[in-house]
């Protein structure tokens, strides 16, 4: 039970005077994925059908392995400011809500490295 | 963690019905949520039958023949019956509205009528709105300025600059909107809310302020501005047709204005 006054409730520890930060971010990566999403989407129609030394040969194009390489850390990118806005949303209890929040970040950085060194093994490696 | 089931005490059991008199043609089912706080029981839904030919065309005809006429008990806040005060907000048919300006002709079958969603319930259809109240005061809803008032008391404003608060003025704080919104339910301690921020935004864009800054520092928040998802429930359930989403992405917009 509280006694604080309904205004001190409502004005709370004041603003974070953040916020414009992770909504500008979550506009620029939207609007980066709009061509990327139709480009990754065209490309993977027209590999349909081909073996795996075909895929490393269009893979091996610099242009392929640079914009797979956006993709990826884009959707990532974006990925984890949606689901930073959902555990905030959603997740009321402040322990469990700090280690999803730690949580998806470790895990976001975690594919986003792997995933790019992936596709440059593919593109360059052996 | 959200909760999608209510409390035990809080769930709605079946409540008393009244029948219409006899001889009634035109009857209409009301169910209406009642609560008790005092009497320690659960709230109940009860059923009272209308005779619609010996009413007026409005829920608040109904309310207020209910209550005059078959139970005094029914509890309601209601003042002005022409959509300007604001107390008859309620949820009628699924939608947060004016009870005052909601024709029952435009209700298919029974009428269900609930207090304001997600707000701790003080008595029948009367939501305790402290807390939205509280944050509408937290924005300062009122002209701050820096420059003295000028000789003849009056600071000017075009025409121009006028209309940019149309769409903004016209909101009587009914708060539909803020009870509306799921992000409000979730996190109403922190978001302020749609009725709140359209307020912030109509003293944001009112070119006599002289505050604006600081009005958008102290908007600047992942709670209290950022948890909108434009979700749009608050421009669908406005009685009076404003867009409240529309105010809060203004304030966004201005924010980039200044920060991007």
């Amino acid at each position: 039970m509280s006694l604080r006054s309904p205004i001190g409730r409502a004005r709370g520890l004041g603003s974070a005077k953040q916020g414009l930060g992770h909504h500008w971010a979550t506009i620029v990566t939207a609007v980066g994925l709009i061509p990327l999403s139709l480009w990754f989407v065209i490309s993977v129609k027209g590999l349909v059908g081909l073996d795996y030394a075909g895929f490393k040969a269009w893979m091996g194009q610099g242009s392929h392995a640079a914009l797979m390489i956006l993709t990826v850390l884009l959707v990532i990118w974006h990925a984890v400011l949606g689901l930073a806005m959902v555990i905030e949303d959603y997740v009321h209890c402040e322990a469990k809500k700090f280690a999803a929040l730690i949580a998806i970040r470790l895990v976001g950085a975690l594919l986003a490295v792997g995933m790019t060194v992936s596709i440059l093994k593919v593109a360059v490696g052996g | 963690m959200v909760e999608f089931a209510l409390p035990a005490n809080s769930r709605v059991q079946p409540g008393k019905v009244h029948k219409a008199p006899a001889g009634a043609k035109n009857v209409k089912v009301f169910k209406i949520y009642r609560y008790d706080p005092d009497s320690g029981s659960n709230p109940r839904l009860d059923s009272y039958e209308i005779d619609l030919d010996a009413c007026g065309p409005m829920v608040l005809d109904a309310l207020l023949k209910i209550k005059n006429e078959i139970d005094s008990t029914l509890t309601f806040r209601r003042s002005c019956r022409e959509g300007i005060c604001g107390s008859c907000a309620m949820n009628i048919d699924g939608t947060n509205t004016l009870s005052c300006l909601k024709p029952i002709e435009d209700i298919k079958g029974e009428a269900a009528i609930y207090p304001l969603p997600h707000m701790p319930v003080v008595k029948d259809l009367i939501p305790d709105l402290t807390v939205p109240y509280a944050q509408l005061a937290s924005i300062k809803p009122w002209m701050q300025t820096q420059s003295p008032t000028p000789p003849d008391g009056e600071r000017l404003q075009s025409p121009e600059e006028r209309e940019k608060l149309d769409g903004l003025w016209e909101c009587i704080l009914c708060f539909c909107c803020q009870t509306s919104c799921p992000s409000y339910w979730w996190n109403g301690d922190r978001y302020l809310g749609p009725a709140v921020l359209l307020q912030a935004a109509r003293w944001i864009h009112d070119s006599r302020d002289e505050m604006t800054g600081e009005r958008l520092d102290a908007l600047e928040d992942p709670f209290k501005l950022y948890r909108c998802h434009t979700i749009m429930n608050c421009t669908r359930t406005c009685p009076k047709g404003l867009n409240p989403a529309k105010a809060i992405g203004s304030i966004k917009q201005k924010l980039l204005e200044r920060g991007a």
